[in-house]
């Protein structure tokens, strides 16, 4: 990679101007469609993304149907105006592989056990990519199954921490993720105090590791509150009709 | 172990959100869940705390049939002694022709068309819901069998708890002051029958609409109440 050629930390902060441990702004809103049983907008900074969750329902293949528990299914998908250069609309390996990770991110917190022979369907769909992507589909996705009233043992919101010229990060960008030397996305469900994703690429020491778990932890407390005042906001901005 | 409750009643709450320790009892067991003596919200709803008794009124849903539950449901196919019919859950439910007709089918005299056809509504109560099997129907009992006129309304099931209303408060002001047969199903449909004439089937339609979207805001029947009264005089129905 291009390490030492773009300077990603300058007199302490980084190329957009944030601080280190600074997330980007973050823009959070459900219920956005109108068919899905629930669905969430999630803004990282330039990254958008847009999850719909429909079910529980009976699924067209019935073999996958298990009878003890909901069959959940998830489908990452970047859109192919998502990127800078046009992505084929093909499934990629990469967005296969995703899909499952995202879907592991969520299963722990689905009380999937009281819908047996169904099938919960999440549809995550990339419309502007900047880094942290699977991250904020993850956030989406669990906003989108809250909204659809499927219970759940709480929400899950995810982060990436990098390391970038040297120096943990919180919440790197695409810019970051390219040049840095470590990209490690979390997952967390705090009610549980789980980690439910966490996957780590490039090389990280044993104490940077702990140290960027709890940069991370910190992140995403704050986009769990988010979450939650973007639920509440739904009803409380109902007013009564005079 | 003390038992404490951390939120109100009427709270709003969200999935994963702590309600209480202690030995509290649920009364909602799908709403709320426990964890080593700790109890959680497990969705988007209002708290309903009486003493210690906690439960989760949940805002948004899909429904999940009950044995019991009397159900609109809308006939998607026949088979050879059954009919599948839509009753808004996951999966669809069966009602079988012996059931309706009170004896066996006899095949070679009449077809299942011949009573119930694809889009016919019938009104039934849920007799089974079995893991692994279907969710079977019945329509033995007053009242329940084919609808013939009227009309149906849709809302979200997990509202339906609100247009009946506390002690049935809400189901008899519209029964009340719109002058119509008003049926609610456990499933969300409404169905809207012999009205006086257009005007009360509308403000009825209108109120339940209504109920629906403000559901979670406090004083709702007084609310329905003014809101039918105005319409009432909008249209020119008032009489005295």
């Amino acid at each position: 990679m291009g390490k030492g050629k773009v300077k990603l930390v300058e007199g302490g902060l980084r190329h957009d101007g944030r601080r280190l441990d600074e997330l980007r702004p973050i823009t959070i809103s459900v219920g956005v469609l109108k068919n899905a049983n629930g669905s969430a907008l999630v803004e990282y900074g330039r990254t958008k993304v847009l999850a719909a969750v429909y079910g529980p329902r009976e699924p067209q293949m019935k073999h996958i149907l298990l009878p003890n528990r909901a069959v959940i299914r998830c489908r990452y998908h970047m859109a192919s105006f998502s990127t800078y250069e046009r992505k084929s609309p093909t499934l990629s390996r990469r967005e296969i592989e995703l899909s499952k990770v995202i879907r592991e991110a969520l299963e722990p917190v689905i009380i999937s056990e009281l819908y047996p022979r169904t099938s919960i369907d999440v549809f995550i769909e990339v419309i502007n990519a900047d880094g942290g992507t699977r991250t904020a589909s993850v956030t989406a996705a669990s906003l989108a199954l809250a909204e659809a009233g499927i219970p759940m043992k709480g929400l899950v919101a995810g982060v990436a921490v990098g390391k970038i010229d040297g120096y943990l990060a919180l919440d790197i960008d695409e810019v970051e993720d390219m040049y840095g030397e470590a990209d490690m996305p979390v997952a967390i469900a705090p009610s549980l105090r789980q980690i439910t994703l966490l996957q780590l690429n490039g090389v990280l020491t044993p104490g940077e590791f702990t140290q960027a778990l709890e940069l991370a932890r910190k992140g995403v407390e704050v986009i769990h509150e988010m979450q939650k005042e973007a639920l509440k906001k739904k009803y409380l901005d109902v007013k009564v009709e005079e | 172990m003390e038992s404490s409750v951390y939120v109100q009643n009427r709270e709003l709450v969200t999935p994963g959100q702590l309600l209480g320790r202690g030995k509290l009892t649920i009364t909602t067991p799908i709403t709320v869940y426990s964890l080593d003596g700790k109890y959680y919200s497990a969705v988007v709803g209002l708290a309903d705390v009486e003493g210690d008794k906690i439960g989760v009124i949940p805002l948004e849903g899909f429904y999940y049939p009950k044995v019991g539950d009397v159900v609109i449901g809308i006939v998607v196919s026949t088979g050879t002694n059954s009919w599948e019919v839509d009753i808004r859950a996951p999966h669809t439910a069966i009602l079988y022709a012996s059931d309706l007709l009170g004896r066996p089918l006899n095949p070679g005299r009449e077809m299942l068309s011949d009573h119930l056809d694809v889009g016919d509504v019938i009104l039934a109560k849920v007799e089974n819901v079995g893991r692994g099997r279907a969710t079977t129907l019945t329509v033995k009992g007053k009242g329940f069998g084919k609808i013939n006129k009227g009309s149906l309304v849709e809302i979200d099931s997990a509202k339906v708890p609100r247009v009946i209303g506390k002690k049935g408060s809400m189901l008899q002001l519209l029964l009340n002051e719109c002058k119509c047969e008003v049926v609610v199903a456990q499933n969300g449909r409404i169905l809207v029958d012999n009205c006086p004439n257009n005007d009360f089937k509308e403000i009825a339609i209108m109120s339940i609409k209504k109920i629906e979207k403000e559901a979670h805001i406090p004083g709702l029947t007084d609310r329905i109440k003014e809101f039918i009264i105005k319409e009432k005089v909008r249209r020119g129905l008032f009489s005295g």
